[in-house]
């Protein structure tokens, strides 16, 4: 179980079932993939507007929940100007 | 626990991760575990103008039970070695389904013909 090693105290793009991606500090993880975040924003995108920014604070997410969780390269995260990307939402898991 | 195997025999292999919301991620397979969640580094989502979330993430996570497919390339599989393996374990498994557990002697007994 070695896959979460290495996100810890990095900043993540967590991606859930329903399609949600929330960015945050990863505070810890366990070997069911639960994860505690810190410094929680849900990135909100839509195709009329450019992404919107939801400051959560912290959070518990269940590992059942978790789809990915992606390293962010914090230059290019920056450099990013979140308001100019208009974007379908990414879809809910269908099994 | 052979599915495992041969994933770890991928590992440092380009590979394609179908997940079950229809994203598409390829990149350099560096683990997996017992429950199938893979670790990919150098990261490229197909239909990136589509998905432009992933922009500024280079290596990720994935969960086991969210993946539909895993693309890999021919040459990185040995298909006969991975068709008897299959079939091998198979086999093992209706074994071990057939076999009776007998009270008396507390021993299992293989169906005849086997062990």
């Amino acid at each position: 179980m070695s896959s979460l090693q290495g996100y810890v105290d990095r900043r993540v793009l967590l991606i859930l079932q329903d399609g949600r991606a929330i960015v945050g500090t990863m505070a810890g993880y366990d070997q069911k993939s639960n994860v505690v975040l810190s410094d929680t924003k849900e990135r909100v995108y839509s195709m009329d507007e450019g992404v919107e920014e939801i400051p959560l604070g912290l959070y518990l997410v269940k590992g059942d929940m978790v789809v990915l969780i992606g390293e962010l390269d914090d230059a290019i995260d920056q450099a990013t100007d979140l308001s100019t990307i208009h974007a379908e939402p990414i879809p809910p898991i269908r099994y | 626990m052979l599915i495992f195997s041969v994933f770890k025999t991928l590992t440092d292999q380009q590979v394609t991760v179908e997940l079950k919301n229809d994203l598409s991620i390829t990149g350099i397979l560096k683990s997996v575990d017992q429950f199938l969640n893979i670790r990919l580094d150098n990261i490229k989502v197909s239909d990136e103008a589509r998905h432009p979330h992933m922009m500024a993430v280079k290596n990720c996570f994935i969960r086991g039970s969210v993946v539909r497919y895993v693309q890999i390339s021919a040459e990185n599989v040995d298909t006969q070695l991975l068709e008897d393996a299959t079939r091998r374990e198979a086999l093992n498994q209706n074994v071990y389904l057939d076999a009776e557990y007998k009270l008396e002697s507390r021993e299992w007994r293989l169906p005849s013909g086997i062990g």
